[in-house]
């Protein structure tokens, strides 16, 4: 199944054979001294779970992609595996640019701080230095509307605050590549307008794009081209609009992988 | 690993975090806070000088010095790498949610623990000008004493930090080897006083060499011998290679663990 189009950049998101496998202990042996007892007795069996199995996948700049699949099915593991935060058993991941992950927002927050605090620890967690994060500080607090709030600690927030902090914080930046997990459902109506705004705007800087949804609607609006994951296999590869008629066409059925793969090739 | 190491640099700003995070975590809620730093090595002092200069009468003038001066490279080398032993552990939620070149947090522990050691030289200045112990020149030479062993400590903490997410029981199992470890180390004795046959047992202990840095200039008044100071950096440089290789390779499985 090689692209008939002959690639006119390099990819900015390589993917390449990509298999990651969990191996999941029968019971559980957390000790060395378990290890080693059973490890004599030759009873160390593993359950081999495989989140992603020989996936291949190339992005070009600007490209963005939307990625449906049933739950289980690997999306969430191939968007950790893009932001280094899993390393795959097999097969490599080349990135190529600044990449943005909207994975999990408002990693290492901690209760105890002021969320002026926290938005500088953030920040150093996504790799960033004080003085990008003092520039950008006063834009960040105006994004997630919490000018009155900001210096008090962070467990006074409401569900709704901290996550359009985490927001505020992962999207002021400039990215080449943003991976996002579900994340435009965050805040109330206004946010999420505003939330996807922003998104949209990336898209127009011409930023590529990976996104991982459950709702085929958004993934119709927002991407050129999707990726159908089922049981960590890439079962359709191609415009947006095809692959969504396909999936949601086989959703209550056990899917054809080797049928749906064929629209792939084109 | 170069490319680790600019990225290392990069997360600078998350480095500094966790320091600061470190030591104030060590301190908070402790009455004595910061004191403890420069307490426990000297109420451990009081404890070693009765039992290894009254009782057992070492032949040493000035124990408490001569034992000062080991011991706080000792702690700072025992303390350092127990914490990274069992400290990845508590990163874990936050690695499985967000990429950082995971060294950092093993080298947050070594500057912590740096620091740590830079603070208990306060007490051991007091102690010398109470026992008039001479201060001389070689002092200066310090800083490359605690450079070598905070190389050392660096190597075996990356070494230590991923056997802790596979195995639990590392940090109970280090411990007895951290105890076993001291005794063959000439902190409460001189090596002249280890009998011939347990010499090698001594003579192939990096401490050893560590510890005599530090207890060179502060005790003795000299700078250290070019071999001590030749067979410390050999340990210090090939520990960090050692323990660079084996955290590369398994600390990415932290993911897949816990």
């Amino acid at each position: 199944m090689a692209p008939v189009r002959p690639a006119p950049e390099r990819p900015v998101v390589d993917v390449r054979d990509v298999t990651v496998r969990y191996r999941v202990p029968h019971e559980r042996v957390p000790t060395f001294k378990e290890f080693a007892i059973r490890w004599m007795r030759r009873r160390l069996v593993y359950q081999e779970f495989l989140a992603l199995s020989q996936v291949s996948i190339a992005i070009r700049g600007g490209e963005s992609v939307g990625i449906v699949g049933r739950n289980g099915a690997g999306k969430t593991t191939l968007l950790k595996v893009i932001a280094r935060v899993l390393r795959p058993t097999r097969g490599t991941v080349t990135v190529r640019g600044r990449v943005a992950p909207l994975l999990e927002l408002g990693a290492g927050f901690d209760p105890e701080l002021s969320g002026r605090e926290n938005v500088f620890l953030n920040g150093a967690l996504l790799g960033r230095s004080r003085r990008e994060m003092r520039e950008r500080f006063a834009r960040i607090v105006e994004f997630a509307e919490l000018e009155e709030f900001i210096d008090a600690p962070l467990r006074t927030y409401s569900t709704g605050m901290v996550a359009r902090l985490g927001f505020a914080v992962a999207t002021d930046v400039e990215a080449d590549v943003l991976l996002l997990d579900e994340v435009l459902s965050v805040g109330d109506f206004a946010f999420q307008k505003k939330s996807y705004d922003r998104i949209t705007s990336f898209l127009k800087s011409g930023a590529t794009f990976l996104l991982v949804s459950h709702s085929p609607d958004v993934v119709r609006e927002l991407c050129s081209r999707a990726i159908w994951l089922d049981g960590g296999r890439v079962a359709a590869d191609g415009p947006a609009g095809e692959v969504i008629d396909v999936f949601t066409g086989s959703a209550p059925a056990a899917p054809d992988a080797q049928a749906a793969g064929a629209i792939a090739g084109e | 690993m170069l490319t680790s190491l600019r990225e290392i640099i990069r997360y600078r700003s998350l480095l500094r975090a966790l320091v600061a995070r470190e030591l104030k975590v060590r301190y908070k809620r402790s009455f004595f806070g910061i004191a403890w730093t420069m307490l426990h090595p000297l109420m451990m002092m009081l404890v070693f000088t009765l039992v290894f200069a009254e009782i057992l009468k070492v032949p040493v003038e000035h124990f408490t010095v001569f034992f000062m001066s080991a011991y706080l490279l000792w702690n700072f080398v025992a303390q350092t790498t127990s914490w990274s032993a069992g400290g990845l552990l508590g990163y874990a939620p936050l690695m499985r949610k967000v990429y950082v070149p995971k060294a950092v947090f093993v080298i947050a522990t070594v500057v912590a623990g740096l620091v740590n050691l830079v603070v208990s030289l306060v007490p051991l200045a007091v102690l010398m000008l109470v026992v008039h112990h001479p201060m001389r020149p070689s002092l200066a030479f310090l800083p490359v004493s605690m450079l070598l062993a905070a190389v050392f400590a660096l190597g075996i903490s990356l070494l230590l930090a991923p056997l802790s997410i596979l195995f639990a029981d590392i940090v109970p199992i280090y411990q007895i080897v951290l105890t076993a470890w001291l005794y063959v180390t000439p902190v409460m004795y001189t090596v002249e006083l280890v009998p011939a046959r347990f010499r090698p047992l001594v003579d192939l202990n990096p401490m050893t060499y560590f510890v005599e840095l530090f207890r060179a200039p502060i005790f003795h008044g000299h700078v250290p011998t070019l071999s001590t100071l030749g067979t410390a950096s050999a340990f210090a440089f090939g520990a960090l290679v050692l323990g660079w290789i084996v955290f590369d390779r398994y600390s990415d499985r932290v993911a897949y663990h816990v």
